[in-house]
């Protein structure tokens, strides 16, 4: 796969080369703040600055890269004042607070070209207000992730139902291992089991409404939603002392078999083949089917780059966005992140989670949706993730949290 | 300078130095305590009546802030743990002062066996609780191993509602017990021999011994160690941050926490609202700092 890939890279770099002498020659600075400084991405950006020095060599590139928590309090500063030309940031609702206080610039303008139809499949998610903000560089599925071995000695099958997960599920807890591990110290894991429930009792049109705010958090229609869950709560599905551990403490469960699956972003795959499960071992599939007859939506949550309002160089910015979206880079940046690219002429890794992903998401017909705390107001998520936790650990207390959460949304609303 | 009749001639700097020059000394101090002090608390005050996100512009709301957090239960589940740190912290005080008097004694090494009960005041919060997040990890950690062996189940300390705030005032105490115990180590070596000599000679030992004479002459060590404790139990908040955020579900919080993670967290905009926060707990401590100002007062009097 790497032989091939560096000839490809040869070629492109030659032909973007040759691309970008026919562009006007852009000059001065670009500084880029992305928020990632873990290896994967560092390299994914650095290649990516990289190619796109070769195409302007009298541009002056500064990247800085921001740890990811870090970055998502020091935005706030950094957007005020002594802004950089890009940013790194989120999709879907995570973008309006920046939006609403001017802080983002609104880049339509590349959206309305073609590029905008290579990446017509995020157009939503980057629109607020019925203006695009921002240019997506990957995206990544999730779904459950499973321990094929343990499935294969237990005689389970992929389920694709509700009532085959918990049937399988019940196995499981008879073999006495727990169906699925979590760790909700940091809340957000929570999110993703409340999403998917969500979105396979009553579908993507609900589950937008609800986390846009148009819905009662007290409706019976959540209520059902919660009912689900419990029934796995109460089959005590789910690993105990969940709320110590972080998504990263949860993992060894699952790689010493003391859970069968968790459901989880794409990126739990490159720590799981660190700890040293194979291919074999590990498995992977969408989440179940719930409501019969509801087109499957996925969460797929989408990591984007946008031009700060008070940017310096915008036209070099407006460049860099639109080689961050062309189908060249997008192959090779995902490749390297062990992701899936937006744009459709890109060609995707030939690697097992993410063929899987990208066939899902391809068909999911649903909608796909960018994640709880991306598709809600701040802070209804934080409410909101705080109350899944709450109902995890203590189901009873159902009413009070969906009267907390109601009260939430009545405040965020009136503003 | 030379003449004293001759005052009238003098420069205004000459006749005024003496009254003037304490007053310069301070000016950058107080400019200072003005700036980033004074100024910040009525701007919180002025802050708490807005609807603001940091960004954008704010709405003038009135009390609306005020009104929201007396109906939010969070708050109160924060003010009551805030009541827990205070109280429970204060077992520092005790806990130094036997461990100062146990090791108050000429033995070969001592110094070795002070410098190591002092160690955990040396490390930063933040490690303090990172060592006890791992210490009460449910899956990892030493602590359900260590109550096993005395017959009690595992626990999830830091992970269920009930205990987790004892969980992380436990991690607290530990470097404040041994910051209290050095205040008291070097206030015991003030203490007159002479005085526990007579006492000695009067029959006295043991418990009447440290509560009439030993304690006594430790009161300017025992005000410190209060003033600290209050204080460190006030500005918990980096070893909740460390350990748990707030969580499980919010029941680790205090004001000073939930005040951070409404305004200034991940999910935090409403600056208004953690202003409020800040106004309700700038007004609780109002209470301490005027009884230590009246203190400090009183013995500037000389009683």
């Amino acid at each position: 796969m790497r032989f091939t890939f560096k000839g490809a890279l040869a070629a492109l770099v030659t032909s973007t080369i040759l691309a970008g002498a026919a562009q006007a020659e852009l000059t001065g600075d670009l500084r880029i703040f992305f928020n990632d400084q873990n290896p994967a991405p560092k390299e994914a950006m650095e290649g990516m600055v990289e190619r796109f020095q070769a195409m302007h060599p009298d541009l002056n590139i500064e990247l800085t890269l921001i740890d990811r928590e870090a970055n998502k309090t020091q935005i706030r500063n950094y957007l005020t004042a002594n802004a950089p030309d890009v940013n790194g940031w989120y999709a879907g609702n995570r973008m309006r607070p920046y939006v609403n206080a001017g802080l983002f610039e609104d880049v339509s303008d590349l959206w309305d070209g073609p590029m905008g139809d290579d990446l017509a499949s995020t157009r939503p998610a980057l629109t607020l207000d019925g203006k695009q903000w921002g240019v997506p560089y990957s995206y990544y599925q999730w779904g459950i992730y499973y321990r094929q071995d343990i499935f294969d000695e237990l005689g389970l099958s992929v389920p694709a139902t509700w009532e085959e997960e918990k049937a399988n599920c019940q196995v499981i807890l008879d073999s006495g291992r727990k169906c699925y591990t979590i760790g909700t110290r940091f809340l957000w894991t929570a999110g993703g089991w409340f999403d998917y429930l969500n979105l396979r009792t009553h579908g993507y049109d609900f589950h937008m409404a609800l986390t846009a705010g148009e819905v009662e958090w007290t409706d019976d229609r959540v209520r059902e939603t919660f009912a689900n869950w419990r029934e796995l709560i109460d089959m005590g599905a789910f690993i105990d002392d969940h709320t110590a551990y972080t998504w990263q403490e949860a993992q060894p469960f699952l790689v010493n078999g003391d859970a069968a699956a968790y459901l989880m972003g794409n990126f739990l795959v490159a720590p799981l083949r660190e700890a040293g499960l194979t291919d074999d071992q590990l498995g992977f599939y969408q989440f179940p089917e719930i409501t019969p007859g509801i087109p499957m939506a996925e969460d797929a949550p989408t990591d984007t780059l946008h031009i700060p309002a008070q940017a310096q160089n915008k036209e070099a910015a407006r460049a860099f966005l639109q080689y961050v979206a062309s189908a060249e880079n997008q192959t090779i940046v995902n490749d390297v992140l062990g992701q899936l690219p937006i744009n459709r002429n890109a060609t995707v890794a030939d690697d097992k989670f993410i063929q899987a992903g990208f066939e899902m998401l391809s068909n999911a017909e649903g909608g796909i949706a960018q994640f709880f705390d991306r598709d809600t107001d701040a802070e209804m998520a934080s409410a909101g993730m705080e109350g899944f936790q709450e109902f995890m650990v203590m189901p009873d207390n159902l009413d009070a949290i969906l009267t907390r959460l109601e009260r939430v949304r009545q405040r965020v609303i009136a503003d | 300078m030379s003449a004293p009749s001759d005052t009238d001639q003098r420069s205004w700097w000459r006749r005024n130095q003496m009254r003037a020059a304490p007053w310069l000394f301070l000016a950058p101090g107080i400019a200072f305590f003005a700036l980033y002090v004074v100024f910040p608390i009525f701007q919180s005050f002025q802050i708490s009546l807005y609807r603001w996100d940091g960004l954008g512009e704010a709405r003038y709301i009135g009390l609306r802030n005020y009104e929201d957090l007396f109906d939010d239960p969070a708050f109160y589940t924060s003010l009551w743990n805030n009541v827990r740190w205070l109280v429970l912290y204060l077992l520092a005080i005790p806990g130094g002062l036997f461990i100062a008097l146990f090791l108050n004694q000429q033995v070969r090494g001592i110094r070795l066996y002070k410098s190591l009960f002092f160690f955990p005041f040396v490390i930063s919060q933040v490690v303090v609780g990172l060592v006890f997040a791992w210490f009460y990890n449910p899956s990892i950690g030493l602590f359900n191993p260590l109550i096993g062996l005395f017959g009690f189940s595992p626990m999830n300390v830091l992970g269920n509602p009930n205990t987790v705030t004892y969980g992380i005032i436990a991690a607290g105490l530990w470097p404040q017990v041994a910051y209290c115990m050095i205040l008291y180590l070097t206030g015991l070596n003030a203490v007159d021999p002479e005085q526990v000599e007579a006492a000695r000679l009067d029959g006295a030992k043991g418990w009447p011994m440290l509560w009439y004479v030993i304690l006594p002459q430790l009161r300017p060590a025992t005000f410190i160690a209060v003033v600290v404790t209050v204080i460190g139990a006030l500005r918990s908040f980096d070893m909740i941050s460390v350990m748990t955020n707030g969580g499980p579900f919010g029941s680790s919080r205090v004001l000073a926490y939930y005040m951070f993670e409404v305004s200034l967290s991940e999910y935090g905009f409403r600056m208004g609202y953690g202003a409020a926060i800040a106004v309700i707990l700038f007004l609780i401590m109002l209470v301490y700092i005027a009884f230590f100002l009246w203190r400090m007062w009183r013995e500037e009097r000389g009683y």
